[in-house]
């Protein structure tokens, strides 16, 4: 862990969170996915959870997650976060089970066990990152790859025709009554972190009050798998992503509302 | 406790109870349906975790969030659904964590059938997921054996952090039959050191079957290698009838296993020689036993409800230094004890023409 040593005139404005690990992550140069991990962290700091939160990682960019995070954790097998968080959460209750999933993982292979848990109303928190393609893999279209996006599987532009539409996730676990927090944030500027942030921690109010099942959907950038710098990836997901998957509220119910 | 008339299913289900199961997730399948049944009435009662799961791939993920709690926790299903489980069972080994898998074998390939077959010794025994390792594998006769090989599967599970299997097949878990069940034990409340329970004044546990560098991935498989190899050292289990003087040895697991001995038993009754090796521990194969009595025999005969699987175990322990034959029936169709009979004949007069003289009969069914 990296001390910093303040004299009598300086003032400590910026930290690593306690709840993130001192290490390097695999994650690419303009990347969204630390920003992701950096509010989660500061949100499990505020609320005091480390201690007693239990990180489910996915298959994926994140695969890793489980190590970045300073608390227990566990890599689930590809899309089966939610399976394997419910099983951690129905014997330990009392515990904080968080599942951060990509969009290959939650949307495409894991779709039943998300959507499975939402309608059990799973008491538990889903960071979901939507960037539109498999990064890990190397950028083959995603279940919310847009019409027309290159990949290097639609090496054409998505063709509705032949592969579908995207899927909105948020939108369609909306629907369930035993999901209780569901909405959609962006990572591309500073309002909308603050506001992710923000939803962050309501969702993990929502598992520590035993609401039922919170989820928020991140839009976050994939430079590298994009073929875009950085700044055009933050760009991209304003211009493009956006339109195609509106931010908003899509579940909160009543009680949530009070918190 | 008193015998009383217990169906295979729920035997196993109560078993599991009185061991101190604290987590069950399964998803309907026949015929190990009333094992799911079973436990969502029992384990609500007592205060543990029922599930029905939407899948059994989300059971046996579920079984792995819950073993990475360090709980006992179990799942139970049949044929098809095992194979969906292979999956989270590859995860789980490759984690290093204890659970129970009930397979209620039956017939397939495919959809097949619901009734009772052995054709999963492949699927169960050979790895029952991908990677180099082998889960531990039981193999009970009758209902009785079904409640105390339930109980020693969680004791197995513990002891080396491992996957046990219960395989059972259809007509165990659908047969009622008086046995007795052990005491309830009371449920474990301290967690082991690795179990995720949240880092509270410790480091942070983690639990993953990931090793991107070659040299770590190998490093963890021989840690594996060197576990089943403490296994295969110690817990090679079996039965064996009238191997004193046998000439031609019966084997069979299971409910195949248990008809074969009623043919046996007719056969001394009309003074064939012959003997029974009914191995209770799939993997490990009882190799050791089995390659001993290789030595004082003529032959084997291999009886399976199956195309012949576990012949292959038989034909390893053996050394090709005796003929090996083989009766089985496939499908759900359930071998009656007069055709092994016939079988146990038919190989026992051909012992007699001397050697060189035996054909090992790999089909004797009509």
């Amino acid at each position: 862990m990296m001390t910093t040593t303040l004299n009598e005139t300086s003032t400590l404005v910026y930290e690593r969170p306690h709840s993130l690990a001192a290490c390097n992550t695999n994650y690419c140069p303009g990347c969204t996915h630390g920003v992701a991990h950096r509010l989660l962290a500061e949100a499990i700091d505020e609320l005091g959870l480390r201690e007693r939160t239990i990180l489910v990682a996915p298959v994926g960019c994140s695969v890793f997650a489980y190590k970045y995070f300073n608390m227990d954790g566990c890599e689930a097998a590809h899309g089966r976060a939610p399976a394997m968080a419910t099983g951690i959460k129905r014997v330990q209750p009392d515990k904080m089970v968080i599942t951060y999933q990509g969009d290959g993982d939650l949307a495409s292979i894991g779709m039943a066990e998300i959507v499975h848990a939402a309608a059990r109303g799973e008491n538990i928190t889903t960071i979901f990152v939507n960037n539109a393609i498999y990064g890990m893999t190397g950028g083959q279209m995603a279940p919310t790859s847009l019409p027309g996006q290159k990949t290097t599987s639609s090496p054409f532009g998505r063709d509705t025709i032949l592969t579908g539409y995207p899927v909105r996730m948020s939108e369609l676990l909306s629907t369930l009554d035993g999901a209780a927090y569901i909405v959609r944030r962006s990572l591309h500027d500073i309002a909308n972190i603050r506001k992710a942030k923000k939803a962050i921690l309501t969702a993990l109010k929502v598992q520590m009050n035993g609401m039922g099942f919170s989820m928020v959907e991140l839009l976050s950038s994939c430079p590298t798998n994009w073929g875009l710098e950085p700044v055009e990836a933050l760009h991209w997901i304003e211009h493009n992503m956006i339109p195609a998957f509106p931010l908003g509220d899509y579940k909160v119910i009543a009680e949530v509302r009070s918190l | 406790m008193a015998k009383e008339m217990l169906k295979g299913n729920i035997a196993i289900a109560e078993a599991a109870v009185r061991a101190g199961v604290e987590a069950y997730f399964g998803y309907p399948i026949t015929p190990q349906t009333e094992l799911l049944e079973h436990m969502s009435k029992r384990m609500i009662e007592l205060q543990r975790v029922f599930l029905q799961a939407e899948s059994e791939v989300a059971a046996i993920n579920m079984v792995y969030g819950a073993a990475c709690t360090g709980v006992r926790v179990m799942t139970s299903s049949s044929s098809p659904g095992f194979s969906l489980m292979q999956e989270g069972l590859s995860y789980i080994a490759g984690s290093d964590l204890p659970c129970v898998v009930v397979d209620v074998m039956r017939g397939g390939p495919g959809l097949g059938n619901i009734l009772p077959s052995q054709g999963d010794y492949f699927q169960i025994t050979r790895s029952a997921g991908h990677g180099d390792y082998h889960p531990i594998v039981l193999a009970p006769s009758s209902v009785q054996e079904a409640i105390d090989l339930t109980t020693l599967a969680f004791d197995l599970a513990d002891q080396y952090r491992h996957i046990v299997i219960v395989a059972a097949d259809g007509l165990i878990g659908q047969m009622m039959e008086p046995a007795e069940l052990p005491p309830m034990q009371s449920v474990r409340t301290n967690r082991p050191d690795w179990a995720l329970t949240g880092a509270d004044g410790r480091q942070p546990n983690s639990i993953a079957s990931f090793y991107l560098k070659a040299e770590e991935e190998e490093a963890f498989n021989q840690k594996i290698q060197n576990r089943l190899h403490e296994i295969r050292d110690a817990e090679q289990r079996f039965v064996e009838y009238y191997t004193d003087d046998c000439e031609l040895l019966v084997v069979g697991y299971g409910s195949a296993g248990r008809i074969a001995l009623s043919a046996v038993q007719t056969a001394r009754d009309n003074g064939i020689k012959v003997g029974l090796f009914r191995p209770l521990t799939l993997w490990p194969f009882p190799e050791k036993r089995l390659s001993e009595l290789t030595d004082m025999i003529g032959a084997c005969l291999v009886v399976e409800m199956s195309a012949g699987q576990m012949i292959e175990d038989v034909r390893l322990a053996t050394g090709g230094q005796i003929p090996v034959g083989f009766y089985g029936r496939m499908g759900g169709v359930i071998p009656m004890p007069d055709e092994i009979l016939q079988a146990i004949t038919t190989h026992c007069r051909q012992l007699k023409h001397g050697e060189g003289a035996f054909t090992p009969l790999e089909r004797v069914n009509s």
